[in-house]
């Protein structure tokens, strides 16, 4: 259905691909982008797991009625269904509890209506390919249960219980309440009860934690049936399996407790939308218990943060450095060596033996370092020789970019690495860059004048740029949209821009124009980076899900789905083998680029994640969201190990300082501020009690963390990026108001 | 149901039906409540979205473009019209409990033609500066917002009113308080647009003559101003001072009013502004260049114009004249001549405004000169110092390469490279087949227009300047000029002195008579020195050997031109003239003003140029004073 669905917009698509994909010239564009999509998503292949037989069934069912019947006997022979145990299976789903909807027609009946009103409401952000929510959409569809009005009994009746438990599983039994006040909520909207359940909402919903106001913002708008087409916020929560980790006690003693009081109205809710993960040991507590919810569904399930991630940095190539180096002061000449090595071991510097975390090094296949890149790796090495070692002691100077009449708005700004180049993406679609040292930027001659330079001469770089073009900032058009997005090459030669127009573009930074439109999202892409090595790039937005893309490929290499809203951030891993996103439902991911699958989520965030930022040494992810907190993650053990608090406004910049010692985060508040992060990864105390089960018990210690908060007059801090030689320089727009 | 309508803002179902009847439908009260209803959760729905695209975008405010972006990602038409940044009054009327939108008519016609000043007009630009160093202490104040973005306070709003009365009211002693501090005040950043503005008014004031100088002087403090970042405004400046330099002022047309003054300001302005804030648009230069050219190579100009584009040329240095006044005087020469040669009564004041643009080309081409030889030496020779003995290696030099084109101007080049900026013209520009003109070959062509007028300025030169020009002279006399060396410079440098004698005779009695007179040379410079330099060759090298040798010789060859031999009577009218010009300093103008009544000489045959000496003398007396102190040259950056 879906496919059928989305039929018309790929063709459209690609009719206004053809102009734009410059440089794959005649490079075939008929090829659909959601059946290769399809193949590599590692989530639909991960939906036809044998002991999700549920689902299966509701394929099926799904193929039939289409009359897809080779597909039907495929699918059967390779899933080893007989027809009886799918029926039998058919007849279990419909008839569990619920007496008048018994049998697969009653089944098909939703199918038809869902697949009759899709078309005219809201076409859905997930795009072709992703068939499976629409099947679990089936699945989850709401049942009536219960007599209506007895809903507030239920509720209150587990309510008193959990009340009335010891304090101990008090904490943990509480994480039930705002599941099943949402599922009961929707069951009652769904089954058209429309004043019990306006009565339900008003009674309970304030009992429900603070962090989820936003959601319940959505929840209590929401009052028909018809509403809930095309809402996406839930689609998502009834598709997804809201996850809670309990103790093995205190599961026990609700269970008991429902089956005693013959609850199941709420058993039922439990069974089939939340997934419980039940752990053996002491029940945690409520500050811990706080501390990882407030995800859009809930915490992480414990065995998806088991995955190994090969954390390491890669190996650096080998490089002869000049040491011979004129500006090498003399005095200096005895102590060089010896600081060397000890920077070596530092947290931040790359080590060149193989770090035993590192992956593979061809495990990505990287691009070959061209004669350029050596030369600006050695340029890297020389500047991190005179890199300032920063400390609590010795903190960074901060230099501010202030973008001024920018009454356009300014959304997105970037840093070439070397901090000589600064671009700008705006609200009126155009991208700006700047050349931030006096070198002003020019473009290549025209092919004709080209023709008259002499290509044997030594300056002939220098002289196919044209001189006439020199300026100190050039304007890119092309975007029909803002630019949320922006990110240099590490080479310098590209520009890379994602906009509300659904593409992201990569824009040559030597002739100043525009090379490739990547189509692929269709919705407004929040954000794109370039991988650490370049050629690879990661864009993320509005349709929930992060892409993989090389620059050479018109169509994504990976879709890496799962989020369960708009992907709002996306980051490289320092070894380009991993990519972080942060979305709006509340969580950060971190995807293996190698087979698209999802290795980490850390969940703690109780608002939509606007920064993400690794550590230099790769074992470290920071993020910061809305709620004004920054959280530390090791990506190793998949655990939260730190939480700054400070920031009164949404951090829209996480950046490490170059060796790894101080994490920068500027935010809407006009502020920059300062973190020991040494001294926050160093005092996690990890016993592999902690490491088992990730509840760490986290001690509010900001205060002590925070070695500075900067005040800018009237600019909020859009990016910070840390110079070669740890220079802070922070990024933003004026704003008069 | 009253609690529920509490919650959010609803759409009543009164309003539905008036939208449907509006449309002609009639709804029933149960489809106008779902309606309403299902509206009110759209709205709701759409709010809820919109706040993303508020969020990506950085902002603390919901956008009515955030609001139609969420609109259409939901596949729903957007709403147009609501994008004004203020915000939209909201008014009721009481008869009936309606609310509405105000949309009051505009008038196009007058919003297309309304002089205020638009607001946000001021280019996107990146500002750095080190807010923390150490992660210690707020180095300095966040940068200010040096334009329109920044809404003006009232006390700045104030400063600009008084400021403005200031310099266009009338009194003189206030204005200068007020020209003082805009330039020095350095919290004036958020004004200049204002009184770029300002300044743009000149076109409207052309007939007055007082206040297109105030205004001028707005721009001198402006630009002067060390704490102000022009930006692109520089742009603006420079065109509102070049209509004073070129446009045929509607105050020049009563003689009595002095726009050549206001002309020569500004000339002096604009070199001022170039040399000092011409990197902050690239381009300007040449843009410059262009419109100057434009101006003299345009037949049906004004003479004032002409005027102007000569002075404004002159005050860009030499490089400028050389590359546009120079190539282009032939074509010119003709119409000015026509214009002196023309006695009648009726041309009496055009024929005075010739004479202004006589003198100011002259003064131009000899600066011109001058430089050349300046740089000629002083890339050849290595400097000033020792210059007598340097002579016989800068001979060398010059015969080692002969045909070289003179290298740069040493001193300064505009940070534009003018080559560049030159070729940037694009095709049909005439520059673009510009070669270097030797300096023998522009002295004679030079000469040939203005004969001996031309001699005296270039004889008139401080000695740090005259020697030079000698020595570099010299080894172009050896191939081509039968010149003497540096004892030429000794006769001419004692010019002034014999002017104020008004002693002449003897010395037009000792110089040899030439076969060729000026005109002639004008017709064939190139041969009538390739004639006469056969015979002088071995003469001006045995001069250059023993410089200083004798003043005699020298007259034999300098004043041969200077003086054209029938009349005896012109000459002595020169030098009177020329030795009241040197006594009075610095008073051009007013001698200038006063002279324009004079009738002119009329006895005098035409072709002759010497009889324009006195005109040439009064017009380049301000002129003068700049050469005194290299003005273009030794500017402050």
């Amino acid at each position: 259905m879906a496919a059928v669905q989305d039929g018309p917009m790929e063709l459209d698509t690609e009719k206004e691909t053809k102009p734009e994909i410059l440089s794959d010239g005649s490079a075939n564009l008929s090829g659909n982008a959601g059946s290769g999509v399809l193949s590599s998503s590692p989530h639909a292949a991960g939906a036809q797991k044998p002991e999700d037989q549920q689902t299966l069934i509701a394929v099926l069912q799904f193929l039939r009625r289409n009359k897809l019947t080779e597909s039907v006997d495929i699918l059967k022979r390779e899933a080893g269904l007989s027809d009886d145990q799918e029926n039998s299976k058919a007849t279990d789903t419909g008839g569990k509890g619920d007496g008048d909807a018994g049998d697969a027609n009653a089944l098909l009946s939703r199918v038809s209506i869902t697949s009759a009103t899709a078309p005219q409401s809201a076409p859905l952000p997930l795009k072709s390919g992703d068939d499976q929510p629409d099947v679990r959409v089936v699945l989850s569809a709401y049942s009536q249960q219960g007599e209506p009005p007895l809903y507030k009994v239920y509720y209150s009746d587990l309510k008193k219980f959990i009340e009335s438990v010891l304090d101990c599983h008090r904490a943990e039994l509480s994480q039930l309440f705002y599941p099943l006040f949402v599922h009961m909520y929707l069951e009652l909207v769904y089954n058209n009860n429309e004043s019990e359940a306006r009565a339900f909402f008003d009674k309970f919903s304030g009992d429900q934690e603070c962090y989820y106001q936003d959601d319940l913002r959505v929840l209590c708008g929401l009052t028909k049936k018809e509403h809930m087409k095309g809402n996406e916020t839930l689609l998502d929560f009834r598709t997804s399996r809201f996850v809670l980790r309990i103790s093995r006690d205190s599961y026990q003693l609700l269970k008991r407790h429902l089956q005693e009081r013959q609850n199941n109205q709420i058993w039922n809710i439990i069974q089939e939308h939340l997934y419980i993960d039940i752990f053996d040991g002491m029940p945690r507590s409520k500050s811990q218990i706080d501390s990882m919810s407030g995800s859009l569904a809930g915490e992480a399930k414990r065995e998806v943060n088991k995955v190994k991630v090969y954390y390491g940095l890669l190996k650096e190539p080998e490089i002869e450095v000049p040491l011979d180096d004129e500006d090498d002061e003399a005095e200096n000449e005895e102590g060089k060596p010896k600081k060397k090595k000890a920077k070596k071991d530092s947290l931040g510097s790359k080590s060149k033996k193989q770090d035993p975390n590192a992956p593979q090094q061809n495990r990505i296949p990287l691009p070959e370092l061209k004669d350029s890149d050596k030369l600006d790796k050695i340029m890297y090495m020389k500047e991190s020789t005179k890199r300032i070692r920063l400390s609590p002691e010795n903190l960074p100077s901060i230099c501010f970019y202030t973008f001024l009449n920018a009454y356009q708005g300014l959304t997105a700004v970037d840093f070439t690495d070397d901090s000589s180049l600064l671009a700008g993406g705006f609200s009126d679609s155009t991208v700006r860059v700047w050349s931030v040292t006096p070198k002003k930027l020019r473009k290549v001659k025209s092919a004709a004048e080209l023709n008259l330079i002499d290509k044997e001469s030594d300056d002939v770089l220098e002289r196919i740029m044209d001189e006439k073009t020199a300026s100190e900032s050039k304007v890119l058009y092309g975007h029909g949209g803002p630019v949320y997005g922006v990110s240099f090459s590490p080479d310098r030669n590209y520009l890379l821009s994602s906009s509300e127009d659904g593409t992201v573009r990569l824009w040559s930074l030597q002739t100043f124009t525009c090379l490739v439109g990547y189509k692929g999202h269709n919705y407004p892409v929040w954000d794109t980076q370039f991988s650490p090595f370049g050629y690879y790039f990661v864009s993320g937005g509005h349709d929930r899900v992060a892409r993989l893309w090389a620059t050479d490929h018109y169509q994504p290499l990976r879709i890496f789905a799962g989020h369960l809203a708009d992907v709002t951030c996306t980051r490289f891993h320092p070894n380009a083998n991993y990519v972080a996103t942060g979305s709006s439902d509340r969580t950060v991911r971190l995807w293996d680029v190698l087979n698209g699958n999802c290795v980490r989520i850390f969940t703690g965030h109780k608002g939509p994640i606007h920064s993400l930022a690794f550590s230099p040494n790769g074992k470290f992810l920071a993020s910061g969201a809305t709620d004004g907190r920054v959280l530390l993650w090791d990506i190793g053990h998949g655990l939260m190990i730190g939480e700054l608090k400070g920031h009164t406004d949404t951090i829209y910049s996480l950046r490490f300082s170059r060796d790894g010692e101080i994490l920068a985060s500027g935010s809407m508040d006009n502020t920059v501020r300062l973190w020991d992060a040494m001294k926050a990864f160093d005092d996690i105390e990890m016993d592999d009690f902690t490491a088992a089960t990730g509840h760490i018990h986290l001690y509010d210690n900001s205060q002590e963390l925070l070695l500075g908060s900067y005040n800018s007059k009237s600019t909020s801090v859009i990016h910070l990026h840390f110079t070669r030689r740890n220079l802070l320089l922070a990024a933003g727009m004026y704003n008069s108001q | 149901t009253e609690r529920e309508e509490r919650r959010f803002v609803e759409v009543p179902r009164e309003s539905i039906k008036l939208m449907a009847e509006n449309t002609g439908v009639e709804l029933s009260e149960e489809v106008a409540a779902l309606l309403a209803e299902d509206v009110c959760y759209r709205l709701r729905e759409a709010t809820q979205n919109s706040s993303q695209f508020m969020r990506h975008a950085k902002r603390k405010k919901l956008s009515v473009e955030d609001f139609n972006r969420a609109l259409r990602c939901s596949n729903t038409e957007s709403i147009c019209g609501y994008g004004a940044q203020d915000a939209l009054p909201f008014r009721p009327l009481k008869e009936c409990e309606l609310f509405f939108v105000e949309d009051r008519e505009i008038n196009l016609v007058e919003l297309a033609l309304a002089t205020n000043i638009p607001k946000g007009c001021a280019e996107t630009m990146v500002r750095v500066h080190v807010s923390y160093l150490d992660g210690k202490g707020n180095l300095e104040p966040q940068a200010t917002v040096p334009t329109a973005v920044q809404s003006l306070s009232d006390d700045l709003l104030k400063y600009y009113q008084q400021v403005t009365r200031a310099i266009l009211g009338e009194d003189p002693h206030l204005m200068k308080v007020a020209l003082l501090d805009l330039q020095y005040n350095s919290k004036i950043a958020a004004l200049l647009p204002y009184f770029v503005y300002v300044i743009s008014g000149v076109k409207s004031v052309s007939h007055d003559l007082d206040q297109l100088n105030r205004l001028l002087h707005m721009v001198k403090s402006l630009v002067q101003n060390p704490y102000l970042y022009l930006g692109s405004y520089v742009r603006s400046l420079v065109s509102s001072v070049m209509y004073c330099i070129l446009e045929p002022l509607a105050a020049s047309i009563n003689p009595l009013n002095d726009h050549w003054t206001l002309r020569d300001y500004a000339a002096l302005l604009l070199s001022h502004i170039f040399w000092t804030h011409g990197d902050l648009v690239s381009g300007l230069y040449h843009q410059i260049l262009l419109s100057l050219q434009k101006v003299l190579s345009d037949p049906v100009r004004p003479l004032c114009s002409h005027y102007g584009a000569v002075v404004g040329l002159h005050a860009l240095g030499w490089k400028a004249v050389e590359r546009v006044l120079y190539p282009h005087l032939p074509a010119y020469w003709a119409n000015l001549q026509a214009v002196l040669d023309d006695y009648s009564v009726s041309n009496a004041q055009v024929k005075a405004d010739g004479h202004k643009v006589y003198g100011a080309i002259l003064v131009a081409v000899e600066r011109l000169l001058k430089m050349k030889a300046h740089s000629l030496t002083i890339a050849a020779g290595g400097g000033s110092a020792a210059l007598e003995g340097s002579v016989a290696r800068t001979v060398g030099f010059r015969e080692s390469s002969p045909g070289l084109s003179p290298p740069p101007e040493p001193i300064s080049e505009p940070p534009l490279g003018i080559a560049s900026h030159l070729h940037a013209g694009g095709a049909g520009c005439p520059w673009e087949d510009w070669t270097p003109v030797s300096l023998p070959a522009m002295y004679c062509e030079l000469y040939s227009f203005f004969g001996d007028s031309l001699a005296m300025r270039f004889s008139t030169d401080p000695p740090q300047v005259g020697i030079p020009t000698a020595s570099s002279c010299q080894p172009i006399h050896n191939k081509k000029e039968p010149a003497s060396g540096a004892t030429n410079l000794e006769s001419t440098r004692k010019m002034p002195q014999l002017t104020a004698n008004m002693n002449i005779s003897p010395r037009q009695d000792e110089s040899p008579h030439t076969e060729q007179p000026p005109s002639l040379a004008a017709t064939a410079p190139g041969r009538s020195f390739a004639r006469s330099s056969s015979s002088s060759v071995s003469r001006s090298r045995s001069s250059s050997s023993q410089a200083g040798r004798s003043t005699s010789q020298s007259r034999e060859v300098f004043p041969k031109a200077r003086f054209p031999p029938p009349q005896a009577g012109p000459p002595a009218f020169t030098f009177i003239i020329g030795g009241r010009q040197m006594g009075r300093r610095c008073q051009g103008r007013r001698f200038q003003t006063s002279f324009i009544p004079t009738p002119p000489l009329t006895s005098l045959p035409p072709r002759v140029y010497a009889h324009k000496l006195p005109v040439i003398g009064r017009v380049s007396k301000p002129v003068r004073r700049w050469t005194a102190s290299y003005y273009s040259l030794y500017l402050p950056f």
